[in-house]
């Protein structure tokens, strides 16, 4: 098998070539982390809401098979026409064939992470449909013909400046406006026009329940309800892991999601669909896309959990330094990262590498997914399929020979050392040895612990 | 009780010092320790590459230095930490899950093991920062973390509030990561040193003199970082510190 290239280094070296900008987004992603820390110390009994929440989801996903066709039952009483797709090929298929009944040529789409997944908009543009993103920071990015970095917030990359530009050029906006509310107004006006064109309207799904067969969609715009609602179709779209068992069950996550999210106390619309409006209809596709092998693999089972709050890319240092970009792949950040090997493991064999393994991503995590021992374990899989850098490969062969013969470590280190103290120069050079290009090694000492503590015993004993 | 001292392969090859330091600090807590010759490295480079396999002859070498030792003591969380999570042995199961149990960080083994409470004779007289690693914060569990509703401690912390005349310095971001990572460093080296370079402007932002801790993989990365700036600031292993005055 071929090696997979290491792009997110490579990327991540691009960003960081700004350094200002990268402490913007830092400092930026931080805030947001500052503010969900708050929202969670705000509430006593966080760590238990995380533990239950933990546990509804590992129930739902043991029961998996159960719990979707109890949704499938129930949603249909009620009205919803229910479809099952395999992969995203299916799913995009399934979403045509709707558009085509319809005659649908417009349509308006909230923020939704599957669909980004499934590369649904590039397929139905391709079929000469207009796929509007209603979700203000998907449009700015759909404007920019650029994927989100973000999956909470999709244009967090962007400064007001950048946006006030596109603005201009697409909307009509005055030169070198970047007075947010003035921005925000424009696309208002923009996408209200749209709203009332389109023929069909998309959602995502934040959680299903099968009891009741309806489903949830959270945004903080309301756009998702204006698309469904104005629109004579109305299509949600969402992954099979994103049911769970009962309506009861749903305050333990709404009350998870936004302050894990953003830091707010619940997201500003969490609207319930049960069933379609007199005269309009209503679809729900399940989609599959590798969830299956997922759910298989007891290793990886666990990030199925997933509420996608985007809390670990907020907290993580290499998310914040590196772009959502960086990741090349729909879902960035540390639960990216465990999420895109399984969709193609040498496409995205960097990706579990993309980490310090700081642990930090787990703790936020409102379901508690082991994300940094899932990384490690990617880490272990793709060393065992052949699929990580030659270099790592042969460097890692060779300490295995050091390590392993306690002499050939003696003779290496002193070799190591003496190397370093005649050749300073040679150990901080950035073409040998890249820690050097912005870091000094440490200046070698004359003596080992193990031959200083030798000689003590020498003396001593002797 | 017969403690072995574990000195990693990095920490014995570039900073003799710090074993040296630690093994003075536990013999002044009247503590016997051993220092088993053919030890060589924990393994974790390998197994943090997606080699896990190949540190299977690490895995035996340590076995076989420390069978003799009631509990091993290292001055290094992310050592110890792979150790406990992932010391392996085919051959001798048992052995190596008794090892498992029984490894400790330096600042582990001294607040829970020993219960230090005091440090007589340790002076320090300098504005110190902590920098937390997160194997051995998030890792071993030893000071509770920003993300957690949970109380507030620290073991490193404690410790070095026992030295005399030794200031702490507050950090804006008490556990960020340094970006060191093991081969990290190296394959995300842009990465890696600006992680690096921030972690090291937050503690002189605070005015420290010295950046301290219990992991000398996480100091090499902030001194390597110190050191291109020509800075005047010094990195010191958090054993060195409570030794200093002795
Ligand atoms: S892995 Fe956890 S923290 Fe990350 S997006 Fe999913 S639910 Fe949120």
């Amino acid at each position: 098998m071929n090696t997979a290239s290491p792009k997110h280094a490579k990327n991540a070296e691009a960003f960081l070539r700004d350094e200002e900008n990268t402490d913007w987004h830092n400092e930026t992603l931080w805030f947001v982390r500052s503010k969900r820390d708050r929202a969670a110390q705000s509430l006593p009994e966080w760590e238990e809401l995380r533990e239950q929440a933990s546990q509804i989801k590992a129930h739902a996903l043991s029961k998996l098979d159960d719990y979707l066709i109890q949704l499938e039952e129930n949603a249909r009483k009620n009205g919803i026409i229910v479809h099952w797709a395999a992969n995203a090929d299916e799913h995009n298929q399934i979403v045509l064939d709707i558009m085509r009944k319809h005659k649908a040529t417009k349509i308006v789409k909230s923020k939704s992470m599957l669909t980004e997944e499934c590369h649904l908009n590039p397929f139905l543009i391709k079929q000469g449909i207009e796929v509007i993103d209603t979700d203000l920071g998907e449009r700015i990015i759909q404007l920019r013909n650029e994927p989100p970095s973000h999956i909470v917030m999709p244009a967090i990359h962007l400064k007001k400046k950048h946006i006030g530009d596109l603005f201009h050029l697409h909307l009509g906006t005055d030169a070198g406006a970047d007075d947010p509310q003035y921005l925000t107004e424009a696309a208002r006006i923009h996408l209200r026009q749209k709203f009332l064109l389109a023929d069909l309207a998309i959602t995502g799904v934040n959680f299903a329940i099968a009891e009741t067969g309806g489903f949830v969609v959270c945004t903080n715009e309301g756009n998702a309800d204006l698309g469904a609602h104005l629109a004579k179709v109305h299509i949600a779209c969402m992954g099979i892991e994103k049911v769970i068992p009962k309506a009861e069950h749903l305050g333990v996550f709404l009350r998870l999601l936004a302050r894990s999210a953003t830091g707010q106390a619940v997201t500003t619309y969490s609207s319930h669909f049960r069933k379609p409006a007199p005269g309009q209809e209503m679809h729900l596709v399940l989609v599959d896309n590798g969830r299956t092998r997922q759910l298989a693999s007891p290793d990886f089972r666990n990030s199925l959990k997933c509420i996608r709050c985007g809390a670990c890319m907020n907290t993580c240092p290499v998310y914040r330094r590196s772009g959502g970009h960086s990741y090349h792949t729909a879902v960035a950040g540390p639960i990216g990262s465990i999420l895109a090997p399984n969709i193609d493991m040498k496409e995205y064999a960097d990706l579990p590498f993309a980490s310090t393994l700081c642990g930090s991503c787990t703790n936020v995590c409102p379901v508690k997914i082991d994300i940094h021992q899932q990384l490690y374990k990617w880490r272990q899989v793709l060393g065992e399929a052949g699929v990580v850098e030659p270099a790592k490969k042969v460097g890692m062969s060779g300490m295995d020979v050091l390590f392993s013969r306690p002499w050939l470590y003696r003779f290496a280190g002193r070799a190591g050392r003496w190397l370093m103290q005649t050749f300073p120069t040679l150990a901080n050079k950035a073409s040998l040895n890249p820690w050097a290009i912005h870091r000094d090694m440490p200046k070698p000492p004359e003596q080992s612990f193990r031959d200083w503590y030798a000689q003590q015993n020498k003396k001593t004993n002797g | 009780m017969n403690v072995g001292l574990f000195i990693p392969c990095y920490v014995d090859q570039f900073y003799p010092n710090v074993g040296i330091a630690t093994l003075r600090l536990l013999e002044s807590l009247d503590v016997k320790v051993i220092f088993p010759m053919e030890q060589t490295c924990c393994g974790q480079p390998m197994a943090n590459s997606g080699f896990q396999r190949l540190s299977a002859g690490c895995d035996k070498n340590f076995i076989q230095n420390f069978a003799d030792c009631d509990v091993v003591v290292g001055p290094s969380g992310s050592c110890v930490l792979h150790l406990k999570e992932h010391l392996h042995s085919s051959e001798q199961p048992e052995e190596a899950a008794r090892l498992r149990g029984n490894v400790y960080e330096l600042c582990e083994f001294l607040t829970d093991v020993l219960k230090v409470d005091a440090l007589p004779k340790a002076r320090f007289p300098h504005r110190v920062g902590l920098h937390t690693s997160c194997h051995g914060q998030r890792g071993l569990g030893l000071s509770s973390m920003s993300e957690l509703v949970a109380p507030k401690f620290s073991k490193p912390e404690h410790l070095l509030r026992l030295v005399d005349g030794l200031d702490l310095v507050p950090l804006t971001h008490p556990d960020e990561c340094c970006g060191f990572g093991g081969t990290f460093c190296v394959f995300e080296e842009a990465l890696s040193s600006k992680m690096g370079k921030d972690r090291v402007n937050d503690h002189l932002r605070h005015g420290a003199e010295v950046i301290t801790g219990g992991d000398m993989s996480c100091l090499m990365q902030l001194e390597g970082v110190l050191r291109r700036q020509k800075s005047s600031v010094r990195v010191m292993h958090i054993a060195e510190i409570l030794t200093s005055g002795n």
